[in-house]
């Protein structure tokens, strides 16, 4: 994964999105406002973005945000309403020209692989080189072969595969047209959960490895944290935020991203001059992540997620609160604590730190970076 | 998972306008069709038109009208309820108990679906009636009379011997979909085994038994051979005695009250249908514990063998003793069985069985993948196929070839087309059902990897669909073979084949001869059920 690039210097809250993207000479998807509608239903909402030569970029919303309506525009499976799709500096959709998908070169994995059944692997990877003599496609096949660690298995056929390997030959066949982009589509979600975190770091590095820029769709805040290059955060047929993972993380742009990621409380604090007022004792404005002078004397939403919390057991007298709920993880604790303020949030610690629910304890709050705010709704 | 994504997705594939274009044509290409097939509905609608007011509500409330639908409505219900009573016990046995041999049971149970009803009629006839076998076996004995085969009990005897398999078939379907985790939920929460089967089985198979239920129904009102034989009056029967009589107006109003049956019948089976969300879903792997029979495993196994004794053992005994035995009534007068009759009824036969498949392709496609209301079509004309009898069908082709192209009459042409018309449904069945278990997503994969529609459809489609259509080819094929009433009326001067051989020995009397057409047919019959069961099996891998 990238290292953390300089995030205290990202302002939050009301960023455009189009300030966040990068370098725009080495642009090769670029998506100009396009929108999708059905009927009265709007899937996608004027929606714009640009993904970068060899970068991989994940479309992460909730079910039914348009991350896959997206994707599919971009393959030219589904025609945008509105708006312009250019890949490689050339127009496939916009106003006047439909590109179909054959004539896109993007390259597809699908949900369920599609691999077609009637074809070994070898064959199945050959599918798309069209204009290869058999011997050229011979090579090919076993170049990417090599590349997705199958070499053994040329001649079987797919029904013969574990889902993994399977995910490889459907790696492999989209990849072996050497297409402009790579759509993965929920890439991920039909291997159980073991299996999961090492195809990721699989499938990472075999993209690095043929160079390909990429375009991924999960609703699996995990997968596209580790995955990906940058992430766009997607609600509603919008994008609301795109970065790099960590700086998506750690500084949200809007109350949605806050919430769609981690295990997110919002703290409500008053500010007064230097200091923030909470449930849980009073902080310097410092520990903030970008100027909230504006706001003196109103109040704000503060992001604390579980690892930012220490709870402290302690007498009725001096506690900031109680805790409502014991949530056992395995190797941790989250303690869900009610404060006398009214808000909810919720602690971590190790699996040894074990409180009763109804215990009152004090909250500390261990986090070393900024947090995030929200002016209060 | 965006699964709202997808299965709007799904709806609203429609890229280019060049698509649009194409599932334009496709969809009136699949109009044609429809029209077409419904063209001989349409003559008895004209027929209806052209009759006088009066003379229709005389027909109508005739002494032998009234006579002939009680008839009809005796045998469908008899037949009906007595396949049922046979059906689902066996079905029971077979699925839920530890009878012995279960599995040879569950193949004989099964298997007189192969007879063709009106052999099986000719079969038993032979052997019960007032001259046959078994009376020339129990006269030494003492025994002058048996009871008489004719009639509604003759008819009634053997529908339901070789339609009850349909209701075995529905309800052993069911029952083996049947989640056993419900039934140990129900004994778990203090029921007995006999309570459970009562709250929590039967009403979970009930729609399984009625569906049976209503094929058997279905196919005794459409029957032609079998009341013909028994000499019983019913509307088929009556159709065919009327045409040949040349009084059109009768059979056209028989014809008519015949449909608009079939139609109440239908229209229960689609209530039934749509009152079934909720039983079949379930597709536990764990099956109910078996049911000990205790003392009841030799009455259950003697009643496993008596039913396949009458079902399957008898008439093919009978089949190969006119096969063996000579003489008189046997063989001798009459025009010896020919090869040519032979090739008729392949040629015939194939060439349904290859207008079929090519006229399916594009009403599954549409069926399979459609989202508009015309994709709705190609079921309900398989409705026209199961609701139109063959009696029917023929009548309305004559008369509406003679009308308006009578050049096709008397040809070959017209027969196809009437085989088309009532068997196509059935190539249109298992191509849509091979349609529906490709995922549309290979079609996506192909054209992401630079292929134009219709070629992603002949590379990756047809390939993965085409045991589909050679399984809906050869049903088609099978059974255009035994097709009985409508071959008699529309065949060619002197076009014989297996089916109206049989017809005429049988008419003569002269069993013997019948043997090897018959035999010949019980076989086709078999291969077209191995066809079915082979489809079922890959289905459910």
């Amino acid at each position: 994964m990238e290292p953390d690039i300089d995030t205290r210097n990202t302002t939050a809250a009301f960023d455009s999105v189009e300030s966040a993207v990068d370098d725009p000479s080495a642009t090769v998807v670029e998506l100009d406002g396009i929108t999708r509608e059905y009927g009265a239903e709007t899937a996608v909402d004027d929606l714009s973005l640009s993904v970068n030569d060899g970068e991989l970029l994940t479309l992460l919303g909730p079910s039914g945000c348009g991350k896959t309506t997206t994707l599919r525009m971009v393959a030219g499976l589904e025609r945008p309403s509105g708006g312009s799709i250019q890949i490689e500096e050339r127009a496939v959709a916009d106003g006047s020209t439909f590109r179909k998908p054959e004539e896109r070169n993007v390259g597809i994995v699908f949900q369920d692989y599609a691999l077609f059944p009637h074809l070994n692997v070898a064959e199945n990877i050959a599918f798309g080189l069209r204009d290869a003599d058999s011997h050229e496609a011979d090579e090919r096949v076993t170049e990417l072969l090599e590349l997705v660690d199958l070499t053994d298995h040329r001649e079987k056929m797919p029904s013969k595969l574990s889902g993994g390997q399977q995910q490889r030959v459907a790696l492999a066949r989209s990849l072996a047209p050497e297409p402009d982009v790579l759509l993965l589509d929920e890439p991920f979600s039909n291997l159980d959960v073991r299996l999961r975190v090492e195809m990721r770091e699989e499938v990472r590095k075999i993209l690095k490895r043929a160079g390909v820029t990429a375009i991924s769709v999960t609703h699996d805040q995990e997968e596209a944290l580790s995955i990906s290059d940058r992430v766009a955060i997607m609600n509603d047929g919008t994008i609301e935020q795109v970065g790099d993972p960590a700086e998506v993380f750690e500084n949200p742009e809007s109350r949605f991203v806050a919430s769609f990621l981690g295990q997110a409380s919002f703290l409500s604090a008053r500010v007064a001059g230097d200091d923030i007022e909470t449930g849980m004792g009073t902080f310097r404005t410092g520990r903030l992540n970008g100027p909230v002078e504006a706001y003196n004397g109103a109040t704000v939403d503060v992001l604390v997620r579980p690892d930012d919390l220490r709870a402290i057991p302690t007498a009725e007298s001096t506690a900031d609160g109680y805790v409502t709920q014991r949530q056992y993880n395995g190797p941790s604790f989250v303690y869900r604590v009610k404060l006398h303020s009214g808000d909810v949030v919720h602690c971590l610690h190790n699996h040894s730190e074990s409180f009763e629910p109804g215990e009152p304890v004090e909250i500390d709050l261990t986090a070393d970076h900024p947090l995030a705010w929200y002016p209060t709704e | 998972m965006a699964t709202g994504d997808r299965d709007r997705v799904v709806e609203q594939t429609q890229g280019a306008t060049t698509e649009r274009s194409a599932s334009r044509v496709l969809s009136g290409v699949a109009v044609a069709i429809t029209l077409l097939v419904l063209s001989p509905l349409a003559w008895l609608v004209l027929r209806a038109g052209e009759m006088d007011a009066a003379r229709a509500i005389e027909l109508l409330t005739s002494q032998t009208t009234i006579e002939v639908t009680a008839n009809t409505i005796v045998l469908v219900g008899s037949v009906t309820l007595l396949s049922a009573f046979v059906g689902v016990p066996l079905a029971i046995l077979t699925v839920q108990t530890d009878l012995p041999f279960r599995r040879f049971w569950t193949v004989t149970s099964a298997l007189p679906l192969v007879v063709p009803s009106y052999i099986g009629a000719f079969a038993f006839v032979s052997a019960f009636g007032p001259q046959g076998h078994l009376s020339d076996l129990l006269a030494p004995l003492g025994v002058d009379q048996i009871p008489a085969i004719y009639g509604l009990p003759g008819a009634t005897l053997v529908l339901t011997l070789f339609t009850y398999p349909y209701i075995f078939l529905t309800t052993r379907a069911a029952l083996l979909s049947f989640d056993g985790t419900i039934v140990e939920a129900a004994r778990s929460l203090n029921h007995t085994r006999w309570e459970a089967f009562k709250r929590v089985t039967l009403p979970q198979i009930l729609p399984g038994i009625a569906g049976g239920g209503l094929l058997v129904a279905l196919y005794t009102l459409g029957d032609f051979g079998t009341p013909s034989i028994m000499k019983y009056d019913v509307f088929t029967r009556m159709i065919f005695n009327e045409f040949g009589a040349r009084r059109i107006d009768y059979a056209a109003v028989l014809s008519w009250l015949l449909l608009a049956m079939a139609v109440v019948i239908l229209a229960i089976e689609s209530r039934i249908e749509a009152g079934r969300d909720g039983a079949y879903v379930s597709r536990g792997a764990r099956r109910p514990g078996e049911i000990k029979l205790g003392v009841w495993k030799l009455p259950a196994t003697l009643f496993c063998g008596a039913v396949a004794t009458l079902g399957l053992a008898l008439p093919i005994a009978i089949l190969l003793q006119w096969l063996v035995r000579g003489g008189v009534g046997y063989s001798g007068a009459g025009r010896p069985f020919e090869l040519g009759f032979a090739w008729n009824s392949l040629t015939v036969a194939a060439a349904a069985a290859a207008v079929s498949v090519v006229v399916a392709l594009p009403l599954a496609y549409l069926a399979a993948r459609g989202d508009s209301r015309i994709s709705s079509l190609p079921d309900r004309l398989s409705y026209v196929g199961y609701a139109v009898p063959g009696v029917v069908l023929g009548l309305a082709l004559v008369f509406l070839s003679l009308k308006y192209v009578p050049f096709v009459y008397n040809t070959v042409f017209l027969l196809v087309f009437a085989y088309v018309v009532r068997f196509m449904p059935q190539a249109v069945g298992t191509t849509k059902s091979s349609l529906l278990q490709v995922d549309p997503s290979y079609v996506e994969a192909a054209r992401s990897l630079g292929y134009p529609p219709l070629t992603a459809f002949r590379k990756v489609v047809l390939p993965l669909v085409a045991p589909g259509i050679a399984a809906g080819g050869a049903l088609v094929f099978l059974t255009t073979m035994k097709e009985l009433p409508a071959t008699l009326m529309l065949r060619p001067l002197g076009f014989e084949t297996f089916v109206t051989y049989i017809w005429r020995v049988q008419e003569s009397g002269y069993y013997g001869q019948a043997a090897v057409p018959a035999l010949v047919l019980v076989a086709v019959s078999g291969l077209s059920m191995l066809v079915i069961l082979g489809r079922e099996q890959q289905n459910g891998a």
